[in-house]
Parts: structure tokens; sequence; C-alpha cells
């Protein structure tokens, strides 16, 4: 068994594209290996800044012979077919195929010998096939070459069971090829010349003594111990952020976090901004002190050990981050000078979409709905929806926004407060296009609730109605996101909103139970007792819909819950079975069974039964008390069980009688099917 | 003229560059005489970029962005300022420990300082340009771009440009620890008459930002640009590459003073640059053309 050691070193590869490039050559290069017939037992993929490698384990060192054989046409068969069966199997005459009885006749065979040889002949063709079919997101020619790959590729290690594979890849142009090597180098600034690596282990050693960290999980690992390590020593703490702590990991080969200091003039700039311009300009780590709020050191992770200790990187990084943060200072003070109000003329000159009209026109539309959807929301003051919905966008044309757009919203909410609007209005303002996702917080405040469910059923039924709805893969306006965000704002809210109010198409109703079922899946939420309420249909009121599933869902889990579902069972199959026997019967059976037909007292106990589930459940359903309808239910079930254990509902001499009992039988069905469609509940 | 050890004024930064890329085999070239957005305008990229013959060159361009005007009041923001580009066509294997050692050249020492090769995809919309390179950082500044040209024109270039473009202003106050353009150094402190960038440009800021903002007759800057325009087509069927692009740079540069003065629209503006953009192109083909005929 054989180790195969794959490293291709280029100019600095962007850290967005590394992990997946790294995933995807060992896709590729796995793929080939099980297509020459090659097993292993491991491969392990891993990306640097400057490099991919890959490790293979449990190679053969060789593969055997195989032989294959191919049968023909029938000795004598016509000449087409003759040589049809030689060109399939690469054979140049009958001489060398040979004949064969197989006890029907004669036929003509070819014995194929796929030869084995050495893994080490098969391995460059896997490689170059690989590195054809990388997909990087963007890639690029170099020199005078036609090569493409992500940026300029200089070398290229290979080697299986400690020796260099013989092979290289072609640049095209006037370009010498890149040869098969044992040579790599170390880090950019850290480490001069070649590194000549003998396998894995020692290709890792080796880097490692260059300063390059190969493992990005190794890096990130340093990073994250190193910047708490500074955090603590300033008696701050670390704002955690992982999509950071993946990007920083992929700019640097030898991670060294240092300690540096937000100038004291910044920090009343709303910490919002710091941690966004540190984060997006300069991709620092912001820290907070023990109250939670923002503190004024930073950890900036460098590239490099530096002579003097970092100090000359660390006053660098402050400075940069001085100039950035008087840009920032700059707009924050500038934008107050201005109100919001007088702002939204300059909507008009900012495309919400070619189709949609601008922003102004937008938050026209969110007015109006904001308005209508007031009246759903207890407490909400209509001249403060109106005025909060009015002034929602008008951040977006601030210079603050303008910089930095993931501060839309929250910017506006500032600019409110400085300008003390009511306290409702800020808020609502910076939440309105609250929740970005599951785990987001949900406005809560009457005011923001309206506002913010005016924003995204806007973007719903404005989108809609241009036919620009999502697909399976393609949402590009979040229109997901958007129902999402209103189902939870409704349903945490409790806000009782007939969605069918504010729109007509059908296919977004659809669109918003399909949302609310997911949901619901997520939650735990057995999908079958989801359909028995959406079959119902016509609901339209998310938390009415949601508190049957609710008292759905736990009277399932009763004892009584379970006994009555068998017993609705055993009646609905009952007329099932029947009806599709008679086509006709399922008209005949529809209504109240005929008193005088009731011979039985069980029969008539059920009737009762009935009759006084009935009279709770009228009232019940009325007042929404969902539970208390199931719970009616739980009287059902003893003259049932009985029922069934005493009547012969096929009464084959007495069709009058049998019609009667199928009847009582359908209309067990039909009260319980009131509450929901207990025929989709999986037993 | 040679360049001393390491600049500590404006002017010795372009010297230093200078000298340094004269080192590395490029021509030295002057500014194209003309208002240009940046370097890449010049005929020394942007034509020089494509067609089959090698080119190694380096120059300073002034360059404008009328809408970058501040009126001399930010200390980090002009409407002119300067651009040393260096231009190695084909892309050396070692171009960017040539890059590197501009650095080392100008005074940035890597044993003490972060250098960073940051993702930045450029694209030009006016030029149909784009190719792939980096923002490179040191210590978290931006210090220059660094760009592998995959297309001018809205050509495939045949060999691939290396463009290096250092924003002289930002990397001088790097240099020279300055929070203000105004108070870099532009001669030596110790000269016979020491001036700063400021006793050199900021009145022309502060006159320049008027004229872009407030004063340029927007009338007679559309006549121009159509002008210019239709002046460019007729000297592309006169097959005259060289004069037309010249045409095309200066509808560009209009088009840019009349974005300032906020005439354009939003919609409007798509199509300003796109009918700029159809120009370059044609440029760049009829350029071409002369290129395959000389090869």
């Amino acid at each position: 068994m054989a180790e195969f050691l794959l490293e291709l070193l280029s100019e600095e590869i962007p850290a967005r594209m590394q992990a997946r490039a790294a995933e995807d050559l060992k896709r590729l290069v796995c793929d080939g290996l099980k297509a020459a017939g090659l097993s292993f037992t491991d491969a392990r993929a891993f990306a640097t800044p400057r490099r991919l490698a890959l490790v293979v384990d449990g190679l053969p060192v060789a593969r055997v012979d195989v032989s294959e054989e191919k049968r023909g046409p029938r000795v004598g068969a016509p000449d087409q077919a003759i040589q049809g069966f030689l060109k399939g199997a690469g054979l140049a005459s009958l001489d060398q195929a040979e004949k064969r009885d197989t006890g029907k006749g004669e036929f003509w065979f070819a014995v194929l010998t796929k030869k084995g040889g050495p893994t080490a002949d098969a391995l460059p063709g896997v490689i170059e096939a690989a590195m054809k079919a990388l997909p990087w997101p963007k890639s690029m020619k170099w020199g005078s070459g036609t090569m493409m790959w992500v940026r300029p590729l200089q070398s290229i290690v290979a080697l299986f069971d400690g020796k260099v594979l013989g092979g290289e890849i072609a640049l095209g142009g006037q370009m010498a090829p890149i040869k098969f090597a044992d040579t790599t180098r170390g880090h950019r600034f850290l480490s001069k010349g070649e590194l000549k690596v003998s396998g894995f282990a020692d290709y890792m050693a080796k880097l490692r003594a260059a300063h390059v960290i190969l493992d990005s999980a190794e890096r990130k690992k340093i990073i994250l111990e190193g910047a708490e390590k500074l955090a603590a020593s300033a008696q701050v703490a670390l704002k955690a952020d992982d999509g950071l702590l993946d990007e920083v990991a992929g700019l640097v080969e030898w991670p060294v976090p240092l300690l540096g200091t937000i100038d004291g003039q910044f920090m009343d700039v709303p910490p919002e901004v710091l941690i966004v311009s540190m984060k997006t300009h300069q991709r620092y780590f912001a820290t907070t002190k023990s109250d939670g709020a923002l503190a004024t050191r930073f950890v900036v992770v460098a590239n490099n050990v530096a002579r003097d200790g970092g100090k000359a990187i660390t006053e660098g990084n402050e400075r940069v981050l001085r100039s950035r943060l008087s840009d920032a200072k700059f707009f924050w003070d500038l934008d107050r000078k201005t109100t919001l109000e007088s702002r939204l003329p300059a909507l008009k000159n900012i495309v919400f979409h070619a189709k949609l009209g601008t922003q102004a026109e937008r938050v026209e539309r969110i007015t109006k709905l904001a308005g209508k959807i007031a009246k759903f929301v207890p407490g909400a003051d209509a001249k403060q929806v109106e005025q909060a919905a009015c002034l929602a966008k008008a951040d977006l044309v601030t210079g603050m926004v303008g910089e930095f757009p993931e501060l839309q919203g929250i910017m506006g909410r500032y600019y409110a407060i400085g300008e003390k609007l009511p306290a409702a209005v800020a808020e609502a303002i910076g939440d309105h296009y609250a929740p970005a996702g599951p785990n987001d917080r949900c406005p809560d405040a009457p005011v923001s609730i309206a506002v913010a469910l005016a924003d995204k059923l806007d973007a719903l039924v404005s989108f809609w109605s241009v036919g620009e709805k999502p697909t399976g893969s393609r949402d590009p306006f979040a229109l997901r996101r958007a129902a999402l965000g209103i189902i939870r704002i409704v349903v945490e809210n409790k806000i009782r909103l007939p969605l069918r109010a504010f729109f007509e198409a059908d296919d977004l109703m659809e669109f918003f139970a399909e949302r609310l079922k997911v949901q619901m899946r997520e939650k735990g939420v057995r999908h079958d007792v989801v359909d028995a309420v959406f079959a119902l249909g016509g609901e339209d009121d998310l938390v009415r819909l949601l508190a049957r599933v609710e008292a759905l869902q736990s009277f399932l889990g009763s004892e009584a819950g379970k006994n009555l579902l068998t017993a609705y069972g055993r009646a609905a199959n009952i007329v099932r079975a029947e009806e599709k026997k008679d086509k006709g019967l399922a008209a005949k059976i529809v209504g109240a069974p005929d008193a005088a037909l009731l011979e039985q007292v069980e029969e008539k106990a059920v009737v009762s039964a009935l009759a006084a589930v009935e009279r709770t459940l009228g009232p019940a359903l009325k007042a929404e008390d969902f539970a208390g309808a199931m719970a009616a239910f739980a009287g059902l079930r003893a003259p049932i069980d009985a029922y069934f254990e005493k009547v012969t509902v096929n009464v084959t001499d007495r069709p009058d009688l049998r019609l009667n009992r199928l009847k009582l039988l359908n209309q067990i069905r039909t009260t319980m099917d009131s509450v929901a469609d207990f025929s989709r509940i999986e037993g | 003229m040679s360049a001393p050890a390491k600049p500590t004024c404006f002017q010795e930064l372009i010297l230093t560059l200078q000298d340094y890329w004269a080192g590395q085999g490029c021509l030295i070239l002057q500014p194209f005489d003309m208002e240009m957005g940046a370097g890449t305008f010049h005929t020394a990229t942007t034509l020089r970029a494509l067609g089959p013959k090698p080119w190694y060159a380096a120059y300073v361009q002034p360059s404008r962005r009328p809408k970058d005007g501040r009126y001399g009041e930010n200390p980090m923001r002009l409407q002119h300022y300067y651009q040393f580009q260096a231009i190695l066509k084909p892309s050396p294997p070692d171009i960017l420990e040539r890059y590197l050692g501009s650095l080392e050249a100008i005074g940035i020492d890597t044993g003490l300082h972060d250098i960073r090769f940051n993702e930045d995809d450029w694209e030009s919309p006016t030029l149909g340009a784009w190719g792939l390179g980096w923002e490179v950082w040191c210590d978290g500044s931006e210090i220059s771009q660094f760009t592998y040209f995959q297309q001018v024109g809205g050509i495939e270039v045949d060999m691939v440009s290396g463009e290096i473009t250092y924003g002289l202003e930002r990397l001088a106050m790097y240099l020279f620890d300055k929070k203000s353009i105004y108070e870099l150094p532009f001669n030596r402190t110790d000269s016979e008459v020491p001036l700063t960038y400021g006793d050199v440009f900021l009145q022309n800021e502060q006159e320049q930002s008027a004229y872009n903002f407030e004063h340029a007759d927007t009338e007679m800057l559309f006549r121009h640009f159509a002008d210019a325009e239709k002046e460019c087509v007729r000297l592309l069927e006169k097959k005259l590459p060289l004069p037309s692009y010249e045409q095309c740079i200066k509808a560009s540069h209009t088009f840019n003073l009349l974005d300032a003065r906020g005439v354009i629209s939003v919609t409007e503006r798509q199509s300003y640059i796109l009918r700029v953009r159809d120009l370059a192109k044609a440029c760049c083909e009829a350029w071409l053309a002369t290129q395959a005929k000389a090869a």
C-alpha cells in the first residue's frame, strides 16, 4: 500500500474559494482513481492561500492485469457483423480472435487484457483530468499561456510512494510546462528557497518549519485561541464571528493575531458602524467589555512574524482604521444634519425593480399596506405606523448606508432617535427588515409589527404581480424569507391577520402554506397532522390554523385520541369500501340517519353521543377552543366501540337498514372531519 | 537620473518607482496628454494590452475623477490625482516577486510589515475590460492594485498583461505617515524651496471641484460628448484607431463631468456607459487589426 501526495502551488487564491476547491480536487481525483480501478483507504484535502494539497492513502503499488472476454458473432456471419465486432474489440483481424463452441454453435471470441501495470503510470492522467475539470468560480489565463486556473500556477508536487511521478502540465503558448516535482515553497516572506519533500508527513513538517500551517482548521484554532488570549490580556472579550474566522484563516498561511486599539474619539459612533467597518473593510475582530458594550480593542491577524514583534503592523492597522472610522464618523455627522423626512424625495431616484418602480413608490405602497395591517395589530397607533412606514426606507439615501448597505434600518433607527421621533417609530424603522432569518430577533412592538409585515407583504404581492415568483432553485428577491418572516411575526405575536384580505393569488396562499409546513416540520410537528388541518382549506388566519394543529397533535397524543382515531379509521374504511362497490352510494348516505331505523341500542347510543358532540363542537369551534372541541370527541369512543362490537353494518337482507347504518358511520366521519381531516392522519 | 535609496517625499517616490521598473526592463513613458479617469486609459495599457506583441512599460498618469472632488476639504480624496502604472506583457512567472521588489525599493521592509494579496476582480464597464487579481495591502492599507487582464475592449487578450497600479498619494500617505494628502512633502523637506502637496494642488482641488459640481456648462458638455462620439466613429471609418481612441477618451471624460454635475439620471447613466464602451470596443478592434497586419 502506498501514499499519493499532490500539491498545486499558485499565486494567492481568494479565501472564499479555497475550501470548496480543496473538496472539488479531492472528489475529482478520487473519482479518477476509481475509474482507473484504483482502490484506496483514505483521501484528505487541504487549502491555504497559496496551495491546494491532497493526500491519498492505501493505494496499491500496481494493478494486476485483468482479462475480459467479449463474445462476437457466429462463425461465418456476414462480413459487416465481423468487422463491427473487430472494431468494437479493437482487433486488427480475426487472427487475433478465437473460435469457441458454446454448445449453441461456434462463435468468435475476443480475449482482451486490460493491462494493469504500476499505479504510478495511471496517476498523471488522473491529476491532469482533475485539474482540467476543477470548477473554479472564476479562472484566468496568464503569460502567453492558454491554461485556466484561479491565479497563475507555479509548481506541482506529485509524489507516489515517495517517488516523483513522471508527468507535467502544459501551460500552452510559449510557456514551459510545469513538471511534476518533489519541491515546493514555504511562506512568501518567512521562508526562502525550495523545500524538498518525500511524503505527506515530511511535507506537513517541512511546511510547518517554513511557516505554513497546511490545515485550515488548525489555522482557525491558532487564530481563535490567540485572539481570545490577547483579548483576555486587555480585560475584554472577543466577539465571536465564525464567518470572519473562516475568511481570515483563508488569508494567512502563518496566522499571527495582534491586538490593536480603536481611537477613543470614534466611540460615540454607533457600535454597529464600528463593527461593520472593522469587519468588512479590514477583517478585524471586535471585542466587548464585561457589560457587552463594544470595547476599544480589536484583533487583527497578520501573516507575518515581524522583527519588531508586530509593532509596526499594529500601528499601521490602527492608522488605517482611524482613517476608515473618520470616514464613518464623517457620514455619521453629515447624515444627522438632514432629517429623514427631507430625504424622501431622493427615493424617487432609486429604482427598486425595473417592473416595480422606485423606492418612493414602494414606500407609498408599504405605507398604505401598513395602515391596513395596523387595524389588526392591537395597540398599533395609526399615526405612528404611517410615520414609521413612510420613513422606513429614508436611510437608503444616507451616506452611511451608501457606504455600508448592511446597516440599512439600523441607521434609520439611530437617525430617528436623533431627531427625537417617537420611540415606537424609531424602533419600527430599525426593525422593519427583521426577522432576517430563523434565528434573527422577531419584531414584537405593535408599530414595528405593522411596518415589518407591510414591508414583506408588499415585496411578496408586488413580485408576484409581475411574475417574479421563486422557483425551486432561484429566489433572487428572497421571497421565501419574506413569507417566513410574515409567518414568524404573525405567529409569535399572535396577530389575527386574515391574509386573504391582502391578495388574491391562490398560489401565493399556497406558497405561505408550504412555508408554514416546512417551518412546522422543523419544529417537530407531525407532517400528517399539519396536512389534516390544511386539508380543511380556506383558512388564512395563521394563528387559528396553528391552534388547531397544536390541539390536534396533543389530542392524538392522548389515549382517547388514539382510540378514537382507530374507531374513525374503522368507520371510514367501511364507508369507503362500500362506496367503492357502489358508485352512487356517497350521495345516498349524506345527512343524519333515520331515527325509525335505529334498531339496536348501540346505534341509538352513537346517535345521541354524536348529538352531544355536535352541541359542544359548534360553540367550541366558534370560540376557537380547539382543545375543547377535541375533548368533546372523547365521549364518542365508548359508544362507537360498542357499536362495532354488536352491530352488523352490511346486513344483506335489509338494504334500508344497511343504508341507514352507513349513514351513521358517515356522520361520525363528517363530524370529526369538521375539526380536521382525520383521514390524513397516519395511525 | 538616479533615485535616492529610500524616498522621503512624493517626487522621490515617483523617481524610485520609475528607476525600479526601468531596471525591470520597462519603457519609462510619459503621461498621456489628455484627461482620463485612470492610468489604464493610456494607450500604453488599453491598446498595447491587445495583440501578440510583448510590451513592458511604466509611467505616471494624472487621473481625473470629477465626482471625487471635495473642494480640498477631505484629507483623503481628490478629483485629480496620480497613478503609477506598470504593465508587463506577457506577465512573467516572477511578476509578484518583481512587484514585491518595488515595495522594498520604496522602503517597505517585508520583515516588519504585513503584505497581503486580497482578492479583487477588476472591471471597467466603459472600456469593456476585466481581469482578475488583488488589492495589495500593507498593514491593512491598500497600496496597489494588481490585475491580470483577460479582456480589453470586449476582446479576449492573446497574451495576458500583468498590470500594477500604485495610487501614489495614498501610498505616499502611508509611507510618510501623513493624515492628509495636503501635508505630503512634494519635494524634500530640506530643499531650497520645500513645498507640500497642498502648496501645489489645494487651490486646484478647490477650483476644479467648483467647476465639476457647479459651473461646468452642461449644454456644452452634452454637445462635446456627441461631437466626440461622432468624430470617433468617423475616424474609425478612416481606419485611424489612435486618433479615434482619443475621441473615445474625450467622450469618457465628458461623461464623467456630466455625471458629476448630476444631470444624468440613473437609467441614462447606463446608456452613456454603453455608448462609450461601444466606442472603446470599436477602437480596440481597429487597433488590433493594425497589429495583426504588422505581426
